[in-house]
């Protein structure tokens, strides 16, 4: 299957990936490029995707991997335009046409998963697969998430992994004037997107059964930030999904349990398009 | 020089061990350490205190606003305001809330205000403010659109007042059909703006355009924040063409007068501490949320901790003029020293902080009153140049 996907201009190497600026809807934003295959467009979560990991590393063994920073996140513009996460769902509609992208494969990590559930509710067209990670987008009463812009930096490191050790160095890094930058505008744009109502549309749970694509949804077994009981929910209402869960794992997947998860997309993938 | 009697109606009966169990005297501390018993004498005192203050010659007494917490503890100011219009019969009443991003109608404020200016004969002061940090956490509402909401509700409210009703708005935040304000207020065109900020060039930039020349207050900051913010004031008023007046720029203060400097000072000392340590108390994240400063203000926060983060001291603070404390002749002389140099026509004597006790509110404010305003009374007309 062609990934028949435009050029990027300006392109630099960045670590493994291509990485450079495409403007959609007038919005000029960074996009990171590696690999080849069927194309897999990943959806960064809260904390932005502002450099080339060893998940998408892995990913880009077996698919032309496109991760997009966010309007509003990192060195991505922050339009006028950005209101909501509806807002992103069509910003991404525009960027698969203007890619002309087909068959893809559609992943989102937590607000990320929300982004790519709002996408596929209006327009399913383009997708082969969709893999939401640890996705916000729901309410489920009684079962609160964590208040991600009250706990202090060292809190929030702690409730985001399941291993200490990745919390701890976390909080050990330093970061630099340009992290700096980027954590505040992305805390900044995450707070526009999903301070009230905290991290979900009251809309989003009436059309989930929308979604034709078939679609696999992850969560670690100790996410401390949106707990797992939420995937029994978002199974509940996508058509023929399936869920798995990650042991030993907290709110970030992708980072703390990188191949696993990569491979589980794979294989999913596979399965999907074979 | 006007002098004005600002009380922020604390909880003083605070358990002040709170901070063994909670991080912070707002939002999240527990409503079970407020007893409305309490509360009830609490109130009726603040407001003697406040009527007292009217009867000594102040020029105004204000309220403010803010929730969820044991630091102040008028939610709705407009009730303490109505409480006063009737009692403190002299000087003006200001209200220093609302925080109108807070607001899902602002058009509450247009009426409220516009009923206060009625009842008081036209003795209102309109403050507008977009409340602290911790408000957006405890109403749930979106901090990151918080300057935009407020300069709409601003628009609203004064469309509401002096443009003949009914009439339409078509905002982004507020849309209204049928905008007709009853009662309008008894001020033409409307009461006098008053401006609080802790101070930044846009808030700056917007309070001294012409089409407003609002009062802009600096509250509780260091005497150079303050001189450095009322400059910035008058350089916006240059920019656009005129010289800002001493009377559009004010200093809300913490103030504490005795009988000596020593026993000034040895009296405010517990009370202002429990004021810095305990009423203040608040983590930065609940301080301040993403988008309620821009981008470039919390760096600069970032990089010089503010003044409501940290461990402070009666003697920092006085250090610092962000507590006027001392016998009659020192406040005179600080007070003098202090407008010359900085120019502002408008003093907000805090005058009860933290667990200050009645008797010597009651004294302190006395003393201040007939010893140290007296002194500003004859003084021409200082302009601000």
């Amino acid at each position: 299957m062609p990934a028949a996907t435009a050029p990027l201009r300006r392109l630099q190497e960045d670590g493994m990936a291509k990485s450079g600026f495409e403007t959609i809807a007038g919005c000029k934003i960074k996009v990171m490029r590696a690999g080849a295959g069927n194309p897999l467009l990943f959806l960064h979560g809260a904390g932005g995707a502002s450099a080339w990991s060893p998940f998408m590393e892995r990913l880009a063994r077996s698919f032309e991997v496109i991760v997009p920073e966010h309007p509003g996140f990192g060195d991505s513009d922050a339009p006028d335009w950005l209101d909501a996460v509806g807002d992103l769902a069509y910003f991404y509609l525009d960027l698969i046409r203007q890619f002309s992208l087909a068959d893809l494969h559609l992943v989102g990590t937590s607000i990320g998963g929300w982004i790519a559930c709002e996408l596929a509710i209006r327009d399913c067209n383009a997708l082969a697969s969709l893999t939401l990670v640890a996705p916000a987008g729901l309410r489920l009463k009684g079962v609160p998430k964590a208040d991600i812009f009250m706990l202090a930096p060292e809190e929030y490191a702690r409730n985001l992994f399941y291993n200490e050790r990745l919390a701890e160095a976390a909080i050990a890094h330093k970061p630099s004037e340009a992290e700096l930058e980027a954590q505040l505008k992305n805390r900044l744009t995450t707070a526009r997107l999903a301070w009230a109502p905290r991290l979900y549309s009251p809309d989003l749970h009436k059309w989930l059964h929308r979604i034709s694509a078939p679609t696999l949804i992850a969560w670690g077994e100790d996410d401390r930030i949106i707990p797992s009981a939420y995937g029994p929910l978002f199974q509940s209402l996508i058509p023929g999904s399936r869920l798995t869960t990650i042991a030993q794992c907290g709110h970030l997947p992708h980072v703390e349990k990188a191949s696993e998860l990569a491979d589980l997309i794979g294989s999913f993938c596979r399965e999907a398009r074979p | 020089m006007k002098f004005f009697f600002f009380h922020l109606m604390p909880y003083a009966d605070l358990d002040l061990d709170y901070d063994q169990k909670y991080n912070s005297a707002w939002v999240t501390l527990p409503n079970s350490y407020c007893d409305p018993r309490k509360v009830h004498a609490l109130y009726n005192r603040y407001l003697d205190e406040l009527e007292l203050a009217d009867a000594l010659g102040f020029d105004g007494v204000c309220v403010n606003e803010h929730h969820s917490n044991a630091y102040g503890l008028m939610p709705v100011p407009g009730v303490m305001a109505g409480a006063l219009s009737r009692r403190a019969t002299n000087g003006k009443i200001a209200v220093l809330g609302r925080a109108l991003p807070l607001l899902n109608n602002p058009i509450t404020v247009a009426e409220e205000y516009a009923m206060l200016d009625a009842i008081t004969g036209g003795r209102l002061i309109a403050g507008f403010v977009r409340g602290i940090g911790a408000e957006y956490h405890s109403w749930g509402v979106n901090p990151a659109v918080s300057h935009d909401r407020f300069h709409e509700a601003h628009d609203l409210i004064l469309q509401a007042w002096t443009q003949p009703g009914p009439s339409r708005f078509e905002g982004k935040h507020y849309h209204f059909e049928y905008v007709n304000c009853w009662p309008r207020p008894f001020q033409e065109p409307h009461p006098p703006i008053w401006i609080p900020s802790q101070g930044s060039r846009e808030t700056i930039e917007w309070a001294s355009h012409p089409s407003r020349k609002y009062v802009y207050l600096q509250t509780f900051s260091p005497v150079s924040a303050l001189a450095r913010f009322m400059a910035m004031y008058r350089d916006c008023a240059k920019s656009y063409g005129y010289e800002a007046t001493a009377d559009q720029l004010g200093w809300s203060v913490p103030t504490y007068c005795a009988e000596t400097d020593e026993i000034a000072y040895r009296e405010a000392q517990p009370h202002i501490d429990n004021f810095l340590n305990k009423f203040l108390r608040m983590p930065a994240e609940m301080l301040l949320p993403p988008g309620y400063l821009s981008l470039a203000s919390m760096k600069a926060v970032m990089a010089a901790k503010t003044a409501m983060i940290g461990r402070q001291t009666i003697d920092s603070v006085i250090e610092k003029g962000m507590f006027l404390c001392g016998s009659p002749a020192t406040l005179r002389e600080k007070i003098a020293r202090y407008q010359e140099e900085i120019g502002f026509g408008n003093l907000l004597a805090t005058m009860q902080f933290g667990t200050l006790p009645h008797e010597l509110v009651v004294k302190s404010t006395q003393m201040f009153a007939r010893e140290v305003m007296p002194h500003f009374r004859s003084q021409r007309r200082v302009s601000a140049a």
